[in-house]
């Protein structure tokens, strides 16, 4: 067993109102960033984890993601690649 | 009959829900510790309002996983009455006992007001001594209280006539403005397939004597009586 630590980023779902989002874009503008098309606000979660090799490590943590981390109805995850920790 | 009514850490409504049934309604009461894996012979569960482990990761996610709620789930699926008030809707949502999310307000404010509700399903356990199209006045207070759900979902609790109770002004407009926190439709309740699980933002346990400026959620109280005694 190794070591790794993996990181998730978790979005609102695409097409679903994000009005955190919006109100960080509508204050980027009224700082003078006028060319802020949109913004969306999510979670970075890093999860350290013993596993036999990179690839389960990887497989867990998108379990993890389904089951609790990331709201199947309301949310998108991405996994970056897991590195020994 | 017997109401047990779940405390998570957090919860904050769990003592109105209990006086609600104790001196409103008159029935039996007990306190179910969310690390218990008990129900002590409860007929109807009340998941409380509050603020479930701080709304840590998402409201109700954490709590979903407490030990009780894995009795609290049985009694569901056997067809025992669960009432999620709230914070309470949030965990039932999250425990896949109802479909959709509750997310941010729109506005991205909390939002503790009285608002109105229209009846729009009578027929249910929780609802048989309400009147189709009445309007009840009940309090909210939530930051993440607006209901959303992939479109078929929608479309399958309008069919089914599944959402109870939608936001509604005093005549019973359903619209933009009568709606707090940006719900899809103005949902602000909706029950399971099987009929027995109700979920609902608005708080009926806090609107049981005129002292608190309504008791129209009596009723509903007082409906599951009815329907579960008969």
């Amino acid at each position: 067993m190794s070591k790794f630590r993996i990181a998730v980023h978790i979005t609102p779902r695409k097409g679903l109102l994000d009005p955190q989002g919006n109100a960080v874009r509508d204050a980027l503008r009224t700082l003078g960033f006028n060319s802020v098309k949109d913004v969306h606000v999510g979670r970075y979660i890093i999860v350290e984890t013993d596993a036999y090799d990179a690839l389960t490590a990887e497989d867990a943590v998108s379990d993890m993601c389904a089951k609790l981390l990331a709201n199947p109805v309301t949310e998108d995850f991405e996994i970056e690649s897991a590195v020994p920790a | 009959m017997k109401f047990g009514i779940v405390t998570f850490p957090g919860s904050n409504c769990d003592y109105d829900a209990f006086q609600a049934v104790t001196d409103i309604l008159g029935e039996e009461a007990t306190y179910l510790w969310h690390k218990d894996h008990d129900l002590q012979g409860s007929d109807v569960i009340i998941l409380p309002g509050g603020f479930s482990y701080g709304d840590y990761l998402r409201a109700g996610a954490i709590a979903r996983f407490s030990p009780i709620m894995r009795e609290v789930a049985a009694h569901a699926k056997a067809g025992g009455p669960v009432l999620g008030i709230c914070n309470g809707f949030q965990i039932a949502c999250e425990a896949g006992l109802l479909p959709g999310a509750l997310m941010r307000n729109s506005h991205l404010q909390f939002v503790s007001a009285e608002v109105r509700v229209r009846v729009e399903n009578s027929d249910t356990m929780f609802t048989n001594l309400y009147d189709r199209g009445e309007i009840l006045r009940m309090p909210v207070a939530h930051g993440d209280g607006r209901y959303v759900a992939p479109p078929g979902v929608l479309e399958e609790l309008e069919a089914e006539g599944r959402v109870v109770f939608r936001y509604a002004d005093a005549d019973g407009g359903i619209n933009a403005d009568a709606n707090p926190n940006g719900s899809e439709r103005n949902i602000a309740g909706i029950i399971s397939e099987a009929g027995n699980v109700l979920g609902m933002m608005p708080h009926p346990e806090r609107a049981c004597s005129p002292l608190l400026g309504s008791n129209d959620g009596v009723r509903l109280l007082e409906s599951i009586l009815a329907r579960v005694a008969a």
